[in-house]
């Protein structure tokens, strides 16, 4: 049945009737129109950010914990600008997210109007598609549509530019609309050829690793990639984007790969003669210098991008689709292969691999200067919080250690921005996960620097209802960025030293904001410290861990060198098994 | 190995389809040699002509960006010798009277067309592959070329087979 109503009402029915729950924004002059009936809506709750960045990471954080597509809502012009940063970070990490934006009226556009930005323009390389509505009777459709492109296939942002006079426009709404994408098609159907060879190569593979990325997680396989890894019995390594997709717990996980991976794992990439890459992209972070990395591998890359296969890293078998479809097949294809008597031994890998993981177990030194080791800090709330809270980190060495030392046994426990590596992300990102899982104690583990450029946030948290946990890991400095000072630029220490040990005063600051603010230097206090936060439950809590500054993200791959050149710790190479297998 | 690759890109008729198809190349650093866009036998379709020189293997990736981009329909890569290229010339030459008949022999030889004349000059226009515009070019420069425009390449499969049909029937098949 079709109802006539203003372009703002049918944009608030259009994200009810398309099921969403929770929009992150803040209203200004061109988008005012729809808040008027997001006023009355009693499905959709809007919630008001502090700044739009802040929007855009909550929507995100959201969409990480729940597998649900994140709304966020901003003015045109600046306010648009403000969603940049996230839309960019939820391109990176195939974030569904769907913004949207007031713009001038239509016949402002292109005059430079009062707070006009081409924000389609704009945003053009940084989402997987946008809309500038033109019609008011559009609106229900578009609306479809940016729901339907940012969750399928790989996800993505999606912007949705809606000038203020087709807002305020009389029009037709109908649900549901009927789509029109005719050059949208995403292949979630995996060839069945491609899956048959895969699996050829994996019963004959001595030497096998699988490669998981976040692409198993935005597939939900974590189910089916245990089922193949218990199968097969191979190696697992999970990257930053994909930890909690395999239990680290469970005894065939070997960490992380990649810049501060775990030796184990980053070496038995190196090592492998194949990779069974799952939903991930070979990113520079992992692979270190391209030319040199796995080198006597075959690589078998199922991804659901047909534009990721062989970008970085030649597939000798390259599979197009889903990755839960593609597990599926690929477990019913290597159970017809070993049927067949063919399987290879993997026992001499299997000592190999755990030599590396005996002999450089993951692990830290205690600053010398007696301060407070980060790593210690982190490793105990990951301890206490435990395996069922969620964990999101901003960016820098906390979210190398986060990723390190917490132990994750869940999907979508860990949110952090992987591929464009916002800072800030993680106040805002916890804020959305919390409203998104009200039932699950979030973690915000940040640094100070992190902390500053968003923690404005808190103050929606504290009015709002969203009580996160932020642990400030505060080593006084924007500590990866002096870290490399360290190692490659003599120890000259350029414009690293925030001085947030003295300015600002986060439990003040906290306080200020309407949250509990707790600080702790000894590591006699750290567990107390923590369960104290534990124990509020109607508050947001911010903890000022006052840490060491010289503590350092090890093992770690230099920056462009070969995964060869790993570094267990400072001036420590690995040394591999005599005999390689 | 850099060579010259012809793509026929079928897109929906949307704003912004022609700027976001550039902007795929050009954040690659990938310079578009030449570029036509125009209507089909479709009225929502648009039809891309998109010569550039690139190796292989950077052009199979941004022929699979392309494909990513939502109003982008089907990608073709033409085969040079199994399809009819054309692109057209419009030159304007200086021919006083005592040039005139040079030039217009010219014009002939090349079947080439006078479209206007004036006391001391005329325009020509000519169609044909970049090849033999670019050999029309250089028998004329001598005469003084006052102006000359060129468009992008259209180019067309040989053959009774439709790029355009194709789609037509996948779309019906879903």
């Amino acid at each position: 049945m079709t109802e006539s109503l203003t372009g703002a009402q049918s944009l608030v029915r259009s994200l009810e009737s398309v099921g969403a729950e929770v929009v992150f924004g803040i209203p200004g002059g061109a988008i005012l129109p729809a808040y008027d009936p997001i006023f009355d809506s009693k499905k959709l709750r809007h919630i008001l950010v502090r700044h739009e960045q802040g929007a855009g990471h909550a929507a995100e954080g959201y969409a990480q914990a729940t597998g649900r597509v994140g709304v966020c809502m901003a003015t045109s012009g600046p306010g648009a600008t403000n969603l940049v940063t996230p839309i960019a970070d939820a391109y990176m990490d195939s974030v569904p997210l769907v913004a949207i934006t007031g713009q001038v009226p239509s016949a402002a556009i292109g005059t430079d109007a009062f707070q006009e930005a081409d924000i389609c323009g704009i945003t053009m390389p940084i989402t997987k598609h946008n809309f500038l509505v033109q019609r008011v009777d559009d609106i229900p459709r578009t609306i479809a549509e940016a729901f339907h492109i940012a969750s399928t296939g790989r996800p993505g942002p999606v912007l949705v530019d809606l000038p203020k006079d087709i807002l305020q426009a009389q029009g037709a709404f109908a649900w549901p609309p009927v789509l029109d994408l005719p050059g949208y098609h995403p292949t979630t159907r995996p060839h069945a050829k491609q899956v048959r060879e895969a699996a050829r190569l994996i019963a004959e593979a001595r030497r096998p690793v699988l490669y998981v990325g976040g692409g198993v997680l935005k597939a939900h396989a974590a189910a089916e990639l245990r089922v193949l890894a218990e199968l097969t019995g191979i190696p697992v390594v999970t990257t930053l984007m994909a930890r909690g997709a395999f239990p680290d717990s469970h005894a065939q996980h070997l960490g992380m790969p990649g810049m501060h991976g775990s030796v184990a794992a980053v070496t038995a990439l190196q090592k492998s003669d194949l990779l069974i890459c799952l939903g991930a992209r070979f990113d520079d972070r992992v692979t270190g210098k391209l030319s040199t990395f796995a080198p006597d591998a075959k690589v078998i890359h199922a991804d659901i991008d047909p534009a990721e296969i062989s970008k970085n890293r030649t597939a000798d078998v390259p599979i197009v689709g889903d990755c839960r479809e593609t597990l599926a097949d690929l477990i019913v294809a290597v159970q017809e292969v070993y049927g067949t008597g063919a399987r290879a031994d993997l026992t001499a890998w299997w000592k190999q691999v755990d030599l590396w993981r005996t002999t450089y177990p993951r692990g830290y030194d205690w600053p010398a200067d007696g301060s407070l080791a980060p790593q210690y800090v982190i490793e105990r709330i990951g301890q206490i919080a435990g395996p069922e809270a969620i964990y999101a980190s901003g960016v820098g060495q906390h979210q190398m250690w986060a990723s390190q030392f917490i132990n994750y046994e869940n999907p979508y426990t860990w949110l952090n921005s992987g591929g464009a590596g916002t800072m800030g992300y993680a106040v805002p990102a916890a804020m959305g996960a919390k409203v998104g899982r009200p039932e699950a104690t979030v973690w915000a583990i940040d640094g100070d620097g992190c902390f500053q450029m968003t923690n404005q946030e808190l103050v929606t948290c504290a009015i709002e209802g969203i009580p996160i946990k932020v642990a400030i890991i505060n080593n006084g400095s924007l500590g990866m960025v002096r870290q490399w000072q360290t190692l490659f630029y003599e120890g000259r220490y350029s414009n690293t030293n925030l001085q947030s040990k003295r300015i600002p005063d986060f439990v003040k600051l906290a306080d200020a904001m309407g949250c509990v603010g707790l600080r702790c230097d000894t590591k006699d206090g750290v567990d107390a410290t923590i369960e104290k936060a534990m124990a509020v439950d109607d508050l947001p809590v911010v903890i000022d861990f006052v840490v060491g500054q010289d503590a350092m993200v090890w093992p770690m791959v230099p920056a462009g060198t070969s995964n060869d050149e790993i570094l267990a710790a400072r001036d420590t190479r690995p040394v591999w098994g005599e005999d390689d297998v | 190995m850099t060579t010259r690759h012809t793509l026929s890109v079928l897109v929906e008729d949307k704003p912004g389809v022609l700027a976001r198809v550039a902007a795929l190349f050009s954040r690659r650093g990938f310079n578009i040699e030449s570029l036509a866009v125009g209507p089909t036998e479709h009225p929502t379709t648009s039809r891309m002509t998109i010569v550039v020189a690139v190796e292989d293997l950077p052009l199979e990736q941004v022929t699979k960006q392309l494909n990513k981009l939502v109003n982008v329909l089907k990608i073709v890569e033409l085969d040079p010798n199994a399809a009819v290229q054309r692109e057209l010339l419009l030159v304007k030459v200086r021919a006083d009277l005592a040039t005139r008949s040079h030039v217009l022999e010219t014009v002939q030889l090349f079947r080439a067309k006078v479209v206007d004349v004036a006391t001391d000059a005329v325009t020509i226009e000519a169609t044909g592959t970049a090849d033999k515009l670019a050999a029309l070019i250089k028998v004329l420069e001598p005469f003084g070329i006052r102006e000359l425009v060129q468009s992008g390449m259209v180019a067309v499969g040989r053959g009774s087979r439709s790029m355009t049909g194709a789609e037509n029937r996948l779309r019906s098949a879903s």
